[in-house]
């Protein structure tokens, strides 16, 4: 086994941390939201009241049919909800407990078995993080096994409480299967679980270092730097989970255990809950908190709605910093941040080197962000913009002393460049 | 609270439709002086950290307080001495706070006016760089700089130098040297000399900084000695000469991470190579005259204007100490090569950062093309 020492970066350290106590939840509804996934346009197939099992197509993606993302739960679709030009934001359905299933054994084809059950969307492709396209031959395929974002939940506790190992053991060699380079299994050093590499093109390798070093950008990079042209496709630990209970049991198993973790939540700890499950019964919130399903680096804000987000494990619910502080820019601050206040103001790129500090690549990320600013699709290849995705940012945006919207910066670069170029 | 409810109440006024709306960025610099915004994270990172640009820049004034408290002391120290008179330490500093006080408000007033007119004119907050920049312009002047004449230097390196290119952070040049330069070359005989570093001196005394002893022939015997070199008390700039001050502010901005330590080094290891080549004398004597240590740890370290690759840094802070001394030793004109070898690799940091990024870039185009190769 390979290992690989990551020596740029930071490790965050926040109020929070969940204790490793395990209660199942059993959500009220589930929402599905398409905004979860970069570029997909959704295509309904259900109508307000109609009865859905676990598996039953909600909608698919008009840019590519086959791509279709199916109800978590069984019960009936309470709402469908709209935003702005009557976009599709959400798939509600509600939870009738029977967790009826469709069985999916029948369908051989590894690819079509999980792209007809619904759990195909959680394999996703660099560059662009887009949901792999079925027709692709990836390079490789990355799976990380740990996480070593802010207050990010542990895997090895997870795997090991629920006994997911078969699951994960079959998940990896489906994966093994998908491509025709390396199936490359990303693990920490106290990683309890072993992983078989009877599939030849598994290998597993050893990371150590502060975070980013659980990040699957920072992976790729010390494994395979992405060349131009070339596509990989990487998932997570729960997702291997998934897609091994779908290859054992012939059914799409929502299982999901998440998280709860932050300064504004009480008694955080693990739930075993479902994919988009609404939150809201287990959070007791105190007013003036923002919920955020995933971390505090690359999360979404999920205050309005509560629902988890289809890919995260984690929800995080921290205190927003609405309040003026007198001064506060002159006073020594020893304390943790725990607040969603900017603490600061926008302003131009002055200082220097500070990005490269905790940025792992053989990258110059001042020199990309500016090319993305300036839309020069030539130049963000040439700094190696198919290297990196928008969350690989996540720390130079948390340290930039200008204040600006970097991981923002680098997904409208990427978008620009797949609109252009796809 | 009293303070921050008058502020809302008042708030309105400066808004797009208020009574003062053309005011709006002078009142938002205010507010924000007072109060940190209560704005919170929209997108990307929900947290951000304590550091921002007020407070990056607001700790490179800092670390020049020293020089500027030591620099106060000196001017009287250096005027008394010059007269002869023995004074005691408080007649010391209020004859030398007589003198800077006035540099400091013809600084401040005169930058801080443009730089808020040019904020109010492009509707954008105003920048906390002139806060540095004004602090470090009296502090490399000589005492004796008539008032005048800075506030035009101010000005044209705040214009010229720093809002025709956007203001803070575009900026090509250091604008504190630039408004050094402009004196330098617009009015010489009010900036070099034997004459121009101690406020009203007596005329018998010799008022020759170390550098311009060794300028004019002179060699290291007539120098002071290396100790008074070290501490200070010597004539020159107001904030250049006692390199204890320059230390403890230096070493400040390095553990703070505000100033490059890749340039301090760099920069110190040019001046050695060159003075060990091509100086008659000791190279530490180089390393303690002038501007060298102010300009090392203040100016070449300006971010805006240095280089900004890691390895950029390293050639750029070569570059600056090198050629300073080869101006000092080889150009027949003037004394200080320190403000002219930093100017100019200010120029040439851009050029420097290309080079290292297009190697950068060599690489992963020659990576593609294995890739390529090995996919055939």
């Amino acid at each position: 086994m390979d290992k690989i020492k990551i020596r740029k970066g930071l490790d965050i350290h926040l109020d929070g941390k969940a204790i490793k106590q395990l209660e199942v939840f059993e959500p009220r509804f589930c929402a599905l939201k398409p905004t979860d996934f970069i570029g997909v346009l959704p295509k309904l197939h259900v109508a307000e009241g109609d009865d859905v099992k676990i598996g039953t197509v909600l909608f698919h993606d008009k840019n590519n049919e086959k791509i279709v993302f199916t109800s978590p739960i069984s019960g009936k679709v309470k709402a469908i909800v709209r935003g702005e030009k009557r976009a599709i934001l959400a798939v509600v359905v509600e939870n009738d407990g029977k967790n009826e299933a469709i069985d999916f054994s029948s369908v051989n084809n590894p690819i079509e078995k999980m792209l007809q059950s619904g759990v195909w969307p959680m394999l996703r492709q660099r560059p662009f993080a887009t949901i792999a396209n079925p027709d692709d031959k990836p390079k490789h395929i990355f799976v990380s096994m740990f996480d070593t974002a802010p207050l990010a939940p542990d895997n090895n506790f997870i795997i090991s409480e629920t006994s997911q190992e078969t699951s994960l053991q079959i998940g990896i060699n489906v994966l093994s299967k998908l491509t025709d380079g390396n199936v490359y299994i990303n693990v920490c050093k106290d990683m309890s679980w072993r992983v078989s590499t009877d599939a030849k093109n598994v290998v597993v390798t050893e990371f150590e270092g502060p975070h980013p070093a659980g990040s699957i950008g920072t992976q790729i990079n010390a494994l395979a730097p992405i060349n131009k042209g070339e596509v990989v496709w990487y998932c997570y630990t729960q997702d291997v989970i998934t897609i091994g209970k779908l290859f054992l049991t012939g059914k799409y198993d929502s299982t999901r255990i998440i998280a709860t973790t932050g300064s504004a939540v009480k008694n955080p700890h693990y739930y075993q809950t479902r994919i988009g499950a609404d939150i809201t019964p287990i959070l007791n919130i105190e007013d003036n908190a923002r919920v955020i399903s995933g971390n505090v680096l690359t999360g979404t804000n999920i205050t309005s709605d509560k629902c988890l987000c289809f890919h995260d494990s984690q929800v995080t619910v921290i205190p927003e910093g609405n309040k003026y502080k007198m001064f506060g820019w002159l006073k020594p601050v020893f304390k943790r941040v725990n607040d969603t206040n900017t603490n600061g103001d926008t302003r131009p790129y002055i200082m220097t080197g500070q990005f490269e500090k905790v940025f792992p690549f053989d990258i110059y990320p001042m020199q990309l962000i500016k090319a993305c600013l300036i839309k020069d699709i030539e130049q963000m290849e040439e700094l190696g913009i198919y290297e990196v995705d928008a969350e690989d940012f996540a720390l130079c945006e948390f340290i930039d002393p200008s204040k600006t919207q970097i991981q923002q910066i680098i997904r409208e670069g990427l978008e620009f460049i797949r609109k252009e170029t796809c | 609270m009293g303070l921050r409810n008058y502020i809302d109440k008042t708030k309105p006024n400066f808004e797009e439709g208020g009574k003062f709306a053309k005011f709006h960025s002078t009142f938002e610099a205010f507010e924000t002086f007072l109060y940190t915004p209560n704005r919170v994270t929209t997108s990307g990172t929900h947290i951000r950290n304590y550091v921002d640009m007020k407070r990056s820049l607001i700790y490179v004034v800092f670390a020049l307080i020293p020089c500027f408290l030591f620099g106060t002391w000196n001017i009287g120290y250096q005027h008394f001495l010059s007269l002869g008179q023995d004074v005691t330490f408080w007649q010391t500093v209020g004859y030398g706070l007589l003198k800077i006080i006035p540099l400091y408000l013809v600084s401040y007033i005169v930058g801080l006016a443009i730089e808020f007119t040019f904020a109010e004119i492009r509707h954008e907050d105003v920048n906390e760089g002139y806060f540095v920049t004004g602090f470090l312009i009296p502090l490399i002047m000589p005492v004796d700089v008539p008032l005048w004449m800075l506030a035009i230097a101010v000005a044209f390196a705040v214009i010229i130098g720093k809002e025709v290119f956007g203001g803070s952070g575009m900026n090509v040049v250091n604008p504190a040297l630039l408004a050094r330069a402009f004196l330098f070359f617009s009015y010489p005989s009010k900036m070099t000399g034997d004459n121009v570093w101690i406020a009203e001196k007596a005329d018998a005394y010799s008022g020759a900084t170390p550098l311009s002893t060794i300028f004019n022939g002179g060699n290291v015997n007539e120098l002071p000695s290396l100790m008074n070199m070290f501490v200070g008390t010597i004539p020159g700039s107001i904030g250049e000469t006692s390199k204890i001050a320059i230390l403890i502010g230096g070493i400040f901005l390095i553990i703070t991470g505000i100033a490059s330590l890749r340039i301090i080094i760099a920069t110190f290891l040019g001046a050695i190579v060159m003075s060990l080549m091509i100086s008659d004398i000791p190279f530490y004597y180089h390393l303690l005259m002038g501007g060298f240590m102010f300009g090392t740890f203040f100016m070449a370290t300006d971010p805006v204007t240095a280089a900004q690759t890691n390895p950029g840094k390293w050639i750029y802070g070569f570059l600056i100490g090198a050629i300073a001394i080869l101006i000092r030793v080889a150009n027949p004109g003037y004394p200080e090569g320190m403000m002219l070898a930093i100017l100019l690799m200010n120029v040439f940091a851009p050029l420097i950062d290309w080079c290292v990024v297009a190697v950068n870039i060599r690489k992963r185009k020659k990576r593609w093309a294995t890739a390529e190769r090995r996919a055939k």
